[in-house]
């Protein structure tokens, strides 16, 4: 690697990829607060950067135990579309007729808007966690199956076909070939799944709930409390990048040989 | 048995080369087609892709089929390898009808196929866990094989870092390592670039001999075709049919240098005729 031999510290340091996008996060706060400063933007219509941190600080405890349900909402939801997302991705691209009478259906239910619908959830499950998970699961679902339904479809049927004539059974030469060949789209799918996952969570909590961030967020906005309504949207957006991260962590351990992570493979030769 | 009964009727000057191959009758057919044709059903109604065609090809035998693009020599090859089934006629394998795939063939297609997530001896070991074998049986054999192919020490390697001739030979080990009677090989170097191409050919050939496989390949490449075969089969274009079924009577262990046998030249100007006559340039 370039950056490895390059001989100051501090530019080894500015080329880590981590470093880029916590700079770039320093540089927008920094134009939020001038911006505020510059055009007097009164802090009851956007909060100074300021402000927001001494919330997070002040009331971190509080947040965190909220963003607990959000949580477990979002993991239950993100799982549930994934245990339900694959399978049916399987049967839409196994089965010609599946896919005729599912896949239609399946498009138009997205175009129903899921924050019209679920107070609906609140009336059939109560004010607990199931309209939650169940709102989170109608999220991420789609992304799922409509990946992982494209990545069955384009395993090449030269390569079943090798397979196949050497009288390896169905369910061996899916395990063998199909399955394997689809993981980098069902990885990519459960990607925008699990961020997707998150929305879902906050939707179920804004029409029902008396806790979460979505909780959190509903009250600060009805009184006018904007650091609050900011710090708890910081706490989200960090809730999103952690379960996207370790979704990319499985990723890069599942699927090491894919091209998307050749470059963390040492190449020997 | 007249092989050859459905041979070019288009006029040929120099006919003495058009040796009619007899050798169905007193070696053992290994691969035997009686009136197999295809049609494949369609939304704009049949379409159809082989007449029916009848040919042997003897065990042990090189058999290469040059054709037209889009002449029916993949499903040709489907069907011996009882991936699809003939609309009319039967395909004998060792003398049995082929209804379903039945592992006696090992097959090589224009790209390597072979599995990223899986390293190249693992990949070569692809049909023994397929046919559900036992694995440590043929580790060796696909070790053997692999040095056969001058693949030794790459056993590890992930097929990316392989190069394209070098995948490719991975895939015929694939191909050898349950060791079937039949080798099924449609246009295996036609992504390869024309050295590399020259130099699998010859390899290809050593193979063949060493292992004694029979081997039915397709081609678009006339040399290609008579530098390899024993018996070329040309096909007309769709509906695929047989247009004539040559001897090549170059002797074996054969080499580049035989591509200036005058023999060789002429054959492969007798072949490329069929091509002209029929106005489709290859």
């Amino acid at each position: 690697m370039a950056e490895a031999r390059s001989p100051s510290g501090l530019s080894k340091l500015l080329n880590a990829a981590w470093v880029r996008p916590f700079l770039f996060l320093v540089f927008i706060v920094v134009a939020w607060d001038l911006a505020i400063r510059l055009f007097h933007i009164p802090a009851y219509q956007i909060p100074s950067p300021g402000d927001v941190v001494a919330v997070l600080k002040t009331d971190w405890p509080e947040l965190l135990r909220q963003s607990w349900p959000t949580t477990y909402a979002t993991i239950c939801g993100f799982l549930l579309s994934a245990l339900f997302g694959i399978p049916v991705a399987m049967l839409i691209a196994g089965s010609k007729t599946v896919e005729t009478y599912v896949y239609p259906l399946l498009v138009f239910s997205q175009s129903v808007p899921k924050i019209a619908i679920a107070p609906l959830f609140v009336v059939w499950f109560g004010f607990g966690i199931i309209p939650k998970v169940i709102s989170a699961f109608l999220l991420g679902f789609f992304p799922v199956v409509v990946s992982a339904v494209q990545g069955f479809k384009s395993v090449d049927p030269d390569m079943v076909d090798l397979a196949r004539a050497m009288q390896g059974s169905r369910f061996k030469v899916f395990c063998a070939v199909n399955l394997p060949h689809a993981m980098p789209a069902i990885f990519s799918g459960l990607k925008v799944s699990v961020t997707l996952a998150v929305v879902g969570a906050v939707v179920g909590e804004f029409v029902g709930s008396n806790s979460g961030i979505g909780y959190v967020m509903q009250r600060s906005i009805g009184t006018f409390d904007l650091p609050t309504m900011f710090a708890a949207l910081v706490i989200l957006a960090l809730l999103g990048v952690i379960l996207f991260w370790i979704v990319d962590r499985i990723e890069r351990l599942v699927i090491p040989w894919h091209v998307s992570q050749r470059d963390d493979i040492i190449f020997a030769s | 048995m007249t092989p050859l009964s459905k041979a070019t009727d288009i006029s040929q000057p120099a006919a003495h080369l058009r040796l009619v191959s007899d050798r169905a009758g007193g070696a053992t057919p290994g691969i035997k087609l009686s009136g197999v044709s295809k049609t494949y059903r369609s939304r704009d109604g049949d379409v159809p892709s082989l007449r029916p065609l009848d040919f042997t090809i003897n065990d042990g035998e090189f058999f290469v089929v040059v054709g037209p693009s889009g002449c029916g020599k993949s499903t040709l090859l489907k069907m011996i390898s009882g991936l699809l089934p003939p609309t009319t006629g039967e395909v004998l394998v060792d003398g049995e009808k082929v209804t379903k795939p039945h592992g006696n063939v090992g097959i090589v297609f224009q790209n390597a196929l072979l599995l990223p997530w899986r390293n190249i001896l693992s990949n070569v070991m692809l049909p023994i866990d397929m046919k559900g074998l036992a694995r440590d049986k043929y580790l060796a054999r696909a070790k053997e094989l692999l040095k056969l192919v001058g693949l030794e020490g790459f056993e590890k390697k992930l097929p990316w870092q392989l190069s394209g001739g070098m995948q490719q030979r991975a895939s015929i080990c694939r191909a050898l390592v349950h060791d079937p009677k039949i080798m099924l090989m449609d246009e295996p170097f036609g992504a390869l670039d024309a050295m590399t191409r020259e130099r699998m050919n010859v390899e290809l050939m050593r193979i063949q001999r060493e292992t004694g496989k029979t081997v039915l390949l397709i081609t678009h490449s006339i040399p290609e075709a008579v530098f390899l075969a024993d018996r070329v089969l040309v096909m007309t274009e769709r509906p695929g049919a047989i247009a004539a079924i040559y001897d090549v009577p170059l002797p074996r262990p054969r080499s580049l240098d035989t591509m200036s046998d005058p023999v060789f030249t002429e054959m492969v100007a007798r072949i490329r005729k069929h091509f002209f006559t029929q106005g489709t340039l290859d």
